[in-house]
């Protein structure tokens, strides 16, 4: 499979405004037609008009491709037709509404992703953006306008395009043709209008747009300078780094990190520290982690996770190993009862940062909405409360029986016992739980007086203070002991996983083998269904699949765009969501050898990034393993062409050789004749013609075992097999040997009842002919020939004896060789091809060949046939 | 040894084939018409009304067996298709159009020229006249349709007896297995090969000294049978 060469990238220009009605669609439009007469190919791939009779003329003069429909909730919504586009393939195709949110059904959730998918087909695209529209402005916008923006556009797409034109139109004037009715905002209601287009709001988003458009100049500038050295902009570069938790305020601190990176243009990441604890979060809070670095790879960042104990020193030591510079963090909501002791990270952090910048965004913010809880905690923690205040109960009764012998003192040591018990079981709440109880316990049962919480002698409020500060101590300890644990073991399972899968990669070559692996690993680990699509030809086909996976159109469809593009797709993404299972590629350094397709058996399951990461890692092994054994036969084929190469050598030398040594006794001969003054009587002249005749009949036998070779080489031999009776085949064979076997007697034990075979009689024949002529050519003239066949097993045996020297032990197999020629014999001619031929015919019928030694003396070659069984008898009266 | 001058056409684009076919079959007393072409090959039957064609497959403007499909609408002429040719498919193709006789390159001048006479023969005289055929030790007569080997008398089912009296009427020229099945069998039957395979086999071990080694019904591989021509 080769590396697909994609065609060059198509260019994208935006037309950007900051409301809707100021413009962007007649703009394009215009500067579409100028295009157009410019002799560029244009087609609009999607304007809406909204029934605006002044724009209908322009978009009349364009070629415009038809909207194919999806059903949505009961009305077909039209949606632009990406593969009418793709097919089409104009040089500039129209879009209107970058940040359109497509139909259920369509292949991709959002028509950016269309533009992306259009743009690497090598497709120009003019399209239309409101400022709003823009990701890391969400927030914002949000705080000026109190309009929450759905359908955005992540900032990468607006740091990828190559040229913006400003679509400016002063506030009033757009105010005043909104109440012409010259622009049209269907889907919102006249009050949520009149809320938007307020000045207020309409001049704070045209700072946005000019501001932006001030911004991407700016780059521009700056590239042109750099790009022509006109001065180094990269003497110190700033780097920034922004923390996030599973706060749900994180996704803010993330756009606002993307905001000043965009400012200050610095590279920035995006960490999040995964604590030992980590494990015990609630899902949805570890789905908001994943969701937050998704996001933050959307908007250009680069997300780092890393593990650490504390938070505040690992974010530190990550920053100074980076060249970090600025540092943005969330002021954190609440405060944990260590921070009382250690100051909160935020406060550690800015202590320990040195020459590290470090912004604090506020927290205030109410507007961000809670993600919906996906999937209920499994775990069921009031279980282990009860279990851990049954064990200190049981110390309790245990007490009550023994007081009299042992000192309340000493039966602390019991309760102490429990604590550390229910912190390494059971967590550490249970054990704080067992403290505290026990101190209440053991004040009331067994210190006396009993059944009091009053304590007669002061001794033990020591005892009681002791005693629960060492159980919290202990529990906490214990209890971080036992996350550790769990997070060693999670680490565990994954890097076994991974282990295991290299393991079963490693110990095989075999394709399917490696195939069966990768699915089997993969539905084992993440409880799913996979399958394995790898291209076949030109066209991607279903390699294996485990039996849950549903494989239908769409699902090809689905696989075939991603090995096409290189990206995920599928249930899940943003892309072709519909499919009932998740399409991810098969990539290595070079190029996407396959796709992968993944379904959850549960259907609400949601990878975290730790499970991301390892299906990431998963594959890569796979595609690896996949890839290598592509390499494995490629190499496979180039030393099959050296070999060839080598045959080809010998070949030319045996040519030279064998072809001329008959043709020099032809043409010897026939000059003698020719020249002849009457010298010659007659039977020297019939002794010439007798030899030329010969020699003409071997060059000629010569050509054809070439041919032969050459065909069954080239794989060109074509079988037309028949049913044939044994004797007929040896009938055959002699006859084409007469004048060879005049001087010989040939035995020839065939009988009639041997069952039939199923050959190319020509081909076969040649077969015998080579095997006949072998023994012929090997053994002393006048010397008996022997033909027998034979019926053993399922096979027909043909076996051909000579009375010749025999064949050396080692000889026995290599005889069968190409170019393989007994040397005893010095007067032999011939190539050496005879036998080879035989064996690739006889093998092309699913026979087999082998030669051996007499017991009496001379060679045996045999070639056995696979033994037919279809006709009957009945056929000869028909 | 022709009463008189057999005319015969060489069809052929190589020069030194038709040079050799002239010089060889002049010795024999035939009078050689040469053509390069497809279309001089036609013409020349028109102008020559030669007594049987030799005639090449790899023609430079019409293929020999288009020539022998366009000259069998309106001429029974004897013709044999002379060929480098080898794959039986080209054999057959070429027999089922209509030739008489195949020989592949290179050829011996004997062979070319029995096969000549047996192709003349079947024109000349018209077998089945000759009451009794014979062929080394087979006799049949063909009027009583006993079969003598040697003198005895071999019994022969039907489909045997049509078979052999198919095979001497057209005595040293191949017979494809379709000819063979649809003159016997009847139309419909030209795909059953085994029919033909077993009733062979049962005649070959009937009238033949060796069946493995025949000496009367011989096989062209892949093509069909042919008996041997007498003399």
């Amino acid at each position: 499979m080769g590396v697909r060469t994609p065609p060059p990238r198509g260019k994208l220009k935006v037309f950007l405004g900051y409301a809707a009605g100021v413009g962007k669609t007649h703009a394009m439009l215009e500067a579409a037609h100028q295009r157009r007469d410019e002799g560029v190919d244009v087609v609009v791939g999607h304007v809406d008009t909204h029934g605006r009779a002044e724009m209908q003329p322009l978009v009349d003069g364009l070629e415009v491709i038809p909207p194919c429909r999806f059903e949505a909730g009961g009305a077909a919504r039209p949606e632009m037709d990406i593969d009418a586009i793709l097919a089409r393939k104009p040089q500039l195709v129209l879009i209107d509404e970058l940040a359109h949110t497509n139909a259920p059904g369509a292949r991709h959730a959002r028509r950016y992703q269309d533009v992306e998918e259009l743009l690497s087909a090598g497709i120009d695209v003019y399209a239309t953006l409101n400022i709003q529209n823009l990701e890391s402005l969400k927030d914002v916008v949000v705080q000026i306008t109190g309009v929450t923006v759905r359908d955005t556009v992540p900032d990468r797409i607006m740091d990828g395009i190559d040229s913006l034109e400003l679509i400016d139109l002063p506030p009033e004037e757009l105010i005043r043709r909104l109440h012409e009715g010259k622009v049209s905002v269907p889907d919102q209601t006249a009050r949520a209008i009149q809320k938007f287009f307020r000045p207020g709001n309409l001049t704070a988003l045209r700072e946005m747009a000019l501001r932006h458009t001030a911004a991407q100049v700016d780059d521009e500038m700056r590239a042109y300078k750099k790009a022509h050295a006109i001065f180094n902009p990269w003497a110190a570069t700033d780097r920034l780094l922004v923390c996030i938790s599973a706060n749900p305020l994180s996704e803010r601190l993330v756009r606002t990190g993307r905001r000043l990176a965009g400012q200050l243009d610095v590279e920035w990441f995006v960490l999040y520290v995964e604590t030992p604890g980590a494990g015990a979060l609630p899902e949805e809070a570890r789905d908001r982690v994943a969701r937050t670095l998704h996001l933050a790879e959307d908007l250009g960042g680069r997300s780092v996770t890393i593990p650490g104990q504390d938070v505040a020193e690992a974010i530190l030591d990550y920053a100074r190993a980076h060249n970090i510079t600025k540092i943005i963090v969330g002021k954190s909501l609440g405060l944990r009862w260590q921070d009382l002791f250690r100051g909160s990270i935020v406060d550690r952090i800015i202590h320990d940062s040195d020459a590290i910048d470090v912004y604090v965004i506020s927290a205030r913010s109410s507007r961000v909405s809670p993600v919906p809880r996906m999937v209920p905690r499994a775990a069921q923690p009031w279980q282990h409360y009860a279990y851990s205040a049954a064990l200190v109960v049981a110390v309790t009764l245990a007490g009550q029986l023994v007081r009299s012998v042992i000192a309340p003192t000493n039966l602390v040591m019991l309760y102490l016992l429990a604590v550390v018990i229910a912190a390494t079981r059971w967590g550490r709440g249970p054990s704080v739980l067992s403290a505290v109880l026990g101190v209440l316990l053991f004040d009331f049962f067994l210190v006396s007086p009993q059944l009091t919480f009053r304590v007669s002698d002061a001794q033990y409020i020591l005892t009681f203070i002791g005693l629960l500060a060492v159980g919290l101590v202990i529990s906490t300890l214990a209890a971080r002991e036992r996350e550790q644990a769990e997070t060693v073991r999670r680490r565990e399972t994954y890097t076994g996983a991974l282990y295991g899968l290299s393991r079963d990669l490693a110990t095989t070559v075999d394709l399917g083998a490696i195939i069966q692996a990768a699915i089997k690993h993969v539905g084992e680990l993440f409880h799913c269904d996979s399958a394995i699509f790898l291209p076949q030809g030109d066209t991607l086909a279903l390699r294996a699949c485990s039996p849950g996976f549903p494989i239908d159109d769409d699902g090809y469809a689905a696989a075939n765009w991603v090995y096409q593009q290189g990206r995920m797709a599928g249930q899940g993404t943003g892309t072709l969501a519909g499919t009932d299972a998740r399409y991810l590629p098969l990539k290595t350094a070079q190029s996407v050898i396959g796709v992968v397709g993944v379904k959850l058996v549960d259907e609400f399951q949601v990878l975290n990034p730790d499970q991301e990461r390892l299906l990431e890692a998963l594959l890569r092994q796979v595609a690896l393993a996949v890839e290598a054994t592509q390499l494995a036969e490629k190499a496979g084929q180039a030393h099959l062409l050296r070999e060839t190469e080598k045959l080809q050598t010998a070949l030319l030398n045996s040519i030279s050789h064998d072809l001329r040594t008959p043709l020099s006794s032809i043409t010897g001969a026939l000059s003698s004749l020719r020249d002849d003054a009457g010298y010659l009587d007659e039977a020297a002249r019939q002794d010439l013609i007798d030899t030329a005749w010969e020699e003409a009949g071997r060059l000629n036998n010569l050509v054809s075992n070439l041919l032969s070779m050459t065909r069954l080489e080239a794989g060109a031999m074509r079988l037309s097999p028949d049913i044939c009776d044994v004797q007929d085949l040896i009938g055959v064979a002699l006859s084409q040997m007469t004048i060879r076997l005049r001087s010989r007697t040939v035995t020839v034990d065939a009988p009639q009842s041997l069952p039939p075979v199923s050959v190319d009689l020509v081909l076969a024949a040649q077969a015998l002919v080579n095997v006949i002529d072998n023994a012929v050519k090997y053994s002393p003239p006048d010397t008996p020939v022997g033909i027998r066949a034979y019926h053993e097993r399922d096979e027909v045996v043909i076996e051909v004896t000579d009375s010749g020297p025999g064949i050396p032990q080692d000889g026995l197999q290599s005889i069968f060789d190409k170019f393989y020629r007994l040397q005893r014999v010095s007067d032999t001619t011939g190539i050496g091809l005879g036998l080879s031929i035989t064996r690739g015919i006889i093998e092309l019928h699913g026979g087999r060949a082998w030669a051996e030694n007499r017991a009496g003396g001379g060679a045996a070659v045999s070639i056995a046939l696979p033994a037919q069984h279809t006709v009957t008898q009945d056929g000869a009266h028909g | 040894m022709a009463e008189q001058t057999i005319r015969v056409l060489v069809v052929d684009d190589d020069r030194a084939i038709r040079r050799l076919l002239r010089t060889s079959l002049g010795a024999h007393g035939y009078q050689v018409v040469e053509a390069a072409s497809g279309h001089e090959a036609l013409e020349a039957v028109i102008a020559h009304h030669p007594d049987l064609i030799i005639l090449d497959l790899g023609l430079p403007d019409l293929d020999g067996v288009d020539v022998t499909r366009q000259l069998r609408e309106w001429s029974q002429i004897p013709i044999i298709v002379l060929s480098v040719r080898e794959h039986e498919h080209d054999k057959i193709t070429a027999l089922d159009a209509g030739a008489d006789d195949y020989l592949t390159k290179p050829f011996g001048a004997g062979e070319l020229l029995a096969r000549l006479r047996v192709a003349l023969r079947h024109t000349q005289a018209q077998p089945g006249e000759e009451a009794v055929f014979t062929l080394g030790s087979l006799s049949v007569d063909l009027a009583r349709r006993v079969v003598r080997v040697r003198g005895e008398e071999v019994q022969l089912t039907p489909n045997e007896y049509a078979l052999l009296r198919m095979f001497i009427q057209h005595a040293g020229k191949v017979l494809t297995h379709h000819q063979l099945l649809r003159e016997v069998w009847g139309p419909g039957y030209e795909h059953e090969k085994h029919l033909l395979r077993v009733n062979i086999s049962n005649l070959r071990s009937k009238l033949e000294d060796e069946p493995a080694r025949p000496q009367i019904i011989l096989t062209e591989p892949g093509v069909g049978y042919r008996l041997r021509a007498a003399g």
